[in-house]
């Protein structure tokens, strides 16, 4: 048996709490669980999304994000109306249809010291916006990009996404023939750092992968099958609550570990793989199959590849690289992001215009 | 006589012998040369219009050039003028030919008394009686210069460098002055030039009597300005202005500002404690993520801009009316082609006005600057920031393929002296003054259309708002209630009514007595000043009018009513202009007539006084 140190998030970030207020629960900067809420949410009761949107608040509390440094960003289509759900506090930009990449990319550059977390769904990221996902993970921006995916588009009243299993069939749409887009496989194609998968019906698993998608260094994809419960959650679909429940074969459990933090677990060698993220913090690895590594590209895309024959609802951390250069490293972006640089700083002197002028004489 | 025969007959001058008669023609002509494209002709033609513009004569240059990377014929025309008139002239006196397969066609153009001169192993039948000739033999001499095969096409280019300027007298000090600044400064490529330029120009004193009376010499009309393209210019107005951020996608004739962009900023605009670029440039996937980022860094809060041409504005369609709706900052440069379609990428037009000022999802209008000059191209450079972060608005700056890729002789750029203009932004301290609820993201407090905004990462909890394109309240609520949008519309026209203000005013001229007025904008201006003057020998007077932006001054109104007749002259199919101005003195708008024009080149005066004479005529 090794030991080594390590800490259950969950517990770490309460114990503070629990010892600051014995009234209010407060979190490792002081705020409560109310400080990361949003406002009502409009989606149909019992959809996937809101239980993604709860999930992004427990992990935002417990990891003691700052709201005022995060930034709430979606495209266009339910999923993408969820940022209004969750952290009031935080600023929010609901974009176009597909566009959130770009958007991203240029706020998380102009100030690269913000958190990034973004809300698409199937139809955004695999449909109208799959060019610009696929542009903005080969930058490694650093930021969390959720899909909402549950295979079929909800406010234009249920036609198929490009993320529908062949066979899949919907009231007014019919049968699906089409190949689905994997977007995980997507992702990893484009040198993405952080591939995963989740279920929205399963929310322990949901948090954990987005505090460790919160400390990647560059973009994190986390491809969360959501179940619409109005177009799309018979039995026999694969992005149904049932089927999920059901079929989800977790790869991995897996244990965030922040910086700095320090208590102790036993596991036998061979058992655990450590990886270390951007920030300091690790995540601990615990294979459920016993035979995939995350940290292995081809494995992951083989595994990937495998269940998309097979069908298999696989979930997990997927793919793991913490070590891509992110946009802001590849742009050589200094401490103080570019957006608090005072204006004297932006506007070269008098002589260096003299200067060039008189060379073109 | 046949073609052999005249290609073994010695070339004496037809039309032009010395002692002809014919008065010298000093610094009054036009130069085209004929070459192919991707043949490295650019650099010769650059170097004589610089040499020329170091003699301190006024100059112009236009290339026609084919969407082609190499083997398409492709022109360049000069246009020396002592009278300082640098538009486009119809005809060429001078005619080099150095492509075999145009030659004949070039041959044609040249006009009576003009000269051409041609490589010659051109096999064409040179049978006018009307012209001087005079042949070069462009490969002999390169070759016998430069032993590498692979450069002989770069050297035959200053073959005619040299020998046009022995024909014309241009200085040769100058020509190698402008390849040192063509090749800034470096010893190697300009003495290896020089040497080509030297012995062309050598054999052509020798070898070809000057038979003609055009010629060159010194002026001091140059005195103190600078030559550079619009692109060079616009590129560097956005560096004095302050760019952070700015993201593009390659498009002739747009590419030129990324590329000065990338050129200058890392010598201009790297911190000088941390060594860290106070800027970053990112390379998009296509013109519309090209915008999305744009819109993210202007709502971030960061002094942002893209650049492009036609076919990447109609990509850029939705997020303008997105940043429209949402009061999102954004510079976007139009390096205007001609459309529609991919059209004529490589042409100059001003056919995107329309479309750019209502671009988006309907009811939107942007504000838009006309630079009418590579002077205006910085000055509105560094003050479209001021402007977009002022008004919180996607604000469009409209040059074109001529402004932006042409060199063109300006007074030096004039640093800017107004501060930077950071808009309307709340801090944590006005936070803390407003206290709960005093902070309305949509709010028309001060009247003129413009809310205070806060920045994403302001660390206050009352900071926040959430963005949307859908319907929104003052407090950034999603709302699809009639009052709230018609609130919200209602406040952006009176933006539009700030914008009229604070956007650069018309330049006038008012003249005493003249019936006619001439409104023009962006790259014609030269044209109509010739025009005018053309007009003014024939003894019609007219007042001009150089509009700036859009919306329309006021002032453009009074200029319409101040004239029985106002002509708008511009380079586009539709009249675009003419109809805005139409719709603005719309008790006015009979006397609003087009004057446009859209073949793909710059305007020429005579093309504009000729048409507003006919138009005269016949009380068109």
């Amino acid at each position: 048996m090794t030991t080594v140190p390590v800490v259950k998030l969950a517990a770490s970030s309460e114990a503070p709490a629990r010892a600051a207020s014995a009234a209010k629960k407060l979190n490792i900067i002081g705020l409560e669980r109310i400080d990361y809420k949003g406002a009502d949410s409009t989606l149909c009761a019992g959809c996937g999304h809101d239980s993604i949107a709860s999930q992004i608040i427990t992990a935002c509390y417990e990891m003691g994000v700052r709201p005022e440094r995060m930034i709430k960003l979606s495209g266009i289509g339910c999923s993408s109306k969820s940022p209004a759900y969750f952290m009031s506090r935080s600023f929010g930009i609901n974009t176009l249809h597909g566009r959130m990449a770009p958007v991203a990319t240029g706020a998380l550059t102009a100030n690269h010291k913000l958190y990034g977390i973004g809300v698409s769904g199937d139809g955004d990221t695999g449909s109208i916006g799959l060019g610009n996902f696929k542009h903005m993970l080969r930058r490694n921006l650093r930021m969390v990009y959720i899909i909402e995916n549950n295979g079929v588009y909800g406010l234009t009243k249920g036609q198929f996404s490009a993320t529908a299993d062949i066979g899949q069939e919907l009231r007014h749409a019919g049968r699906n023939d089409l190949p689905p887009v994997d977007l995980c496989l997507e992702a990893i194609a484009a040198e993405c750092g952080f591939v995963a998968r989740g279920f929205a019906g399963d929310p322990k698993q949901v948090v954990a992968l987005i505090k460790a998608a919160l400390a990647h260094g560059g973009t994190a994809v986390l491809d969360i099958i959501s179940p619409c419960v109005t177009f799309n959650n018979k039995d026999e679909s694969t992005k149904s609550y049932s089927w999920g429940k059901a079929n989800d074969e977790r790869i991995n459990d897996f244990t965030f570990v922040p910086p700095q933090e320090e208590i102790r677990m036993e596991f036998k060698p061979g058992e655990m793989k450590e990886v270390e993220l951007h920030d300091g913090s690790r995540i601990l690895l615990k294979n459920l199959d016993q035979s995939h590594d995350p940290t292995d590209r081809n494995a992951a895309m083989n595994l990937l590849q495998d269940a998309r024959e097979n069908q298999l609802f696989i979930t997990g951390l997927i793919y793991v690289n913490p070590n891509r250069e992110s946009l802001a490293e590849h742009e050589n972006l200094g401490d103080t992001p570019l957006v608090q640089i005072p204006n004297e700083k932006l506007r070269p002197s008098r002589e260096s215009l003299q200067k060039i002028t008189a060379s073109m004489a | 006589m046949s073609v052999a025969e005249i290609q073994n007959t010695p070339r004496t001058a037809f039309g032009g012998a010395p002692g002809d008669g014919r008065a010298p023609v000093v610094n009054d002509f036009s130069i085209s040369v004929a070459t192919k494209n991707g043949s490295g002709s650019q650099t010769a033609n650059t170097t004589l219009l610089r040499a020329l513009f170091k003699m301190g004569i006024p100059v112009s240059g236009k290339n026609v050039f084919p969407s082609n990377i190499q083997g398409m014929p492709t022109w360049y025309t000069i246009r020396v003028s002592k009278d300082n008139y640098i538009a486009r002239r119809p005809l060429t006196e001078i005619v080099v030919a150095m492509n075999p397969v145009t030659a004949i066609e070039d041959h044609q153009t040249a006009p009576p008394g003009g000269v051409f001169i041609y490589a010659d192993d051109i096999k064409i039948p040179l049978n006018r009686t009307d012209l001087s000739y005079y042949p070069i033999p462009v490969k002999k001499l390169s070759s016998e210069n430069e032993p590498d095969p692979k450069l002989r096409s770069y050297v035959a280019n200053m073959v005619y460098v040299g020998a046009l300027a022995q024909i014309l007298g241009i200085s040769l000090d100058d020509i190698e002055a402008a390849l040192m600044y063509h090749f800034r400064g470096r010893r190697k490529p300009v003495d290896s030039n020089m040497k080509v330029v030297r012995l062309a120009a050598e054999w052509a004193q020798a070898n070809l009597p000057k038979s003609d009376p055009f010629k060159v010499e010194q002026l001091k009309l140059t005195d103190g300005q600078i030559m550079v393209d619009g692109n060079t210019a616009a590129a560097l107005g956005a560096i004095y202005g302050g760019v952070q951020f700015a993201a593009w996608y390659p498009i002739t004739p747009a590419t030129g500002v990324a590329d000065a962009l990338n050129e200058f900023l890392p010598r201009l605009r790297v911190d000088p404690e941390t060594k860290k670029p106070t800027y970053a440039i990112i390379q998009a996937e296509d013109e519309l993520a090209a915008l999305g980022m744009v819109i993210g860094a202007g709502w971030a809060g960061a002094r942002s801009m893209t650049s492009t041409s036609g076919p990447g504005i109609s990509l850029m369609a939705e997020f303008t009316g997105y940043g429209y709706f949402a009061d999102i900052p954004a510079v976007i440069w139009d390096v205007q082609r001609m459309g529609p379609s991919t059209g004529m990428p490589t042409k100059v037009s001003q056919g995107d006005l329309i479309k750019v000022h209502y671009l988006g999802h309907g009811d939107s209008k942007h504000p838009c600057l006309l630079p009418g000059s590579v002077y205006e191209c910085f000055e509105f450079g560094w003050r479209a920031f001021d402007l977009a972060e002022r008004l919180q608005t996607p604000l469009f700056v409209l040059s074109d393929l001529d402004l932006g890729m042409n060199q063109w002789m300006t007074r030096p750029f004039d640093y800017p002296e107004e501060p930077i203009d950071r808009g309307k932004v709340l801090s944590i301290e006005d936070l803390n003054k407003l206290g709960f609820g005093g902070f309305k993201r949509y709010k028309d407090v001060d009247g003129d259309g413009i809310a205070w905004r806060t920045l994403p990462g302001t660390e206050h909890p009352l900071a926040a708002y959430f963005t949307r394109g859908t319907g929104h309240n003052d407090d950034a609520r999603l709302s699809e209630r009639p009052e709230d949008w018609e609130n919200n519309m209602a406040r952006l026209m009176r933006k539009q009514e700030t914008a009229r203000k604070i956007m650069p005013q018309p330049v006038v001229e008012q003249v005493e007595g003249a019936e006619i007025g001439i409104i023009g904008y962006g790259s014609t201006d030269s044209a109509i000043i010739e025009a005018r003057a053309m007009l003014a020998a024939k003894g019609v007077k007219t007042s001009y009018m150089r509009v700036r932006a859009l919306p329309l001054s006021a002032l453009v109104k009074e200029f319409v009513a101040a004239h029985k007749r106002t002509y708008v002259v511009e380079l586009n199919s539709d009249a675009q202009m003419c109809q805005l101005i139409q719709l603005e003195a719309l008790d006015r708008a009979a006397t609003v007539k087009p004057c446009n024009h859209n073949d793909g080149r710059p305007l020429t005066a005579a093309w504009i006084s000729s048409a507003i004479l006919q138009k005269e005529a016949t009380n068109q």
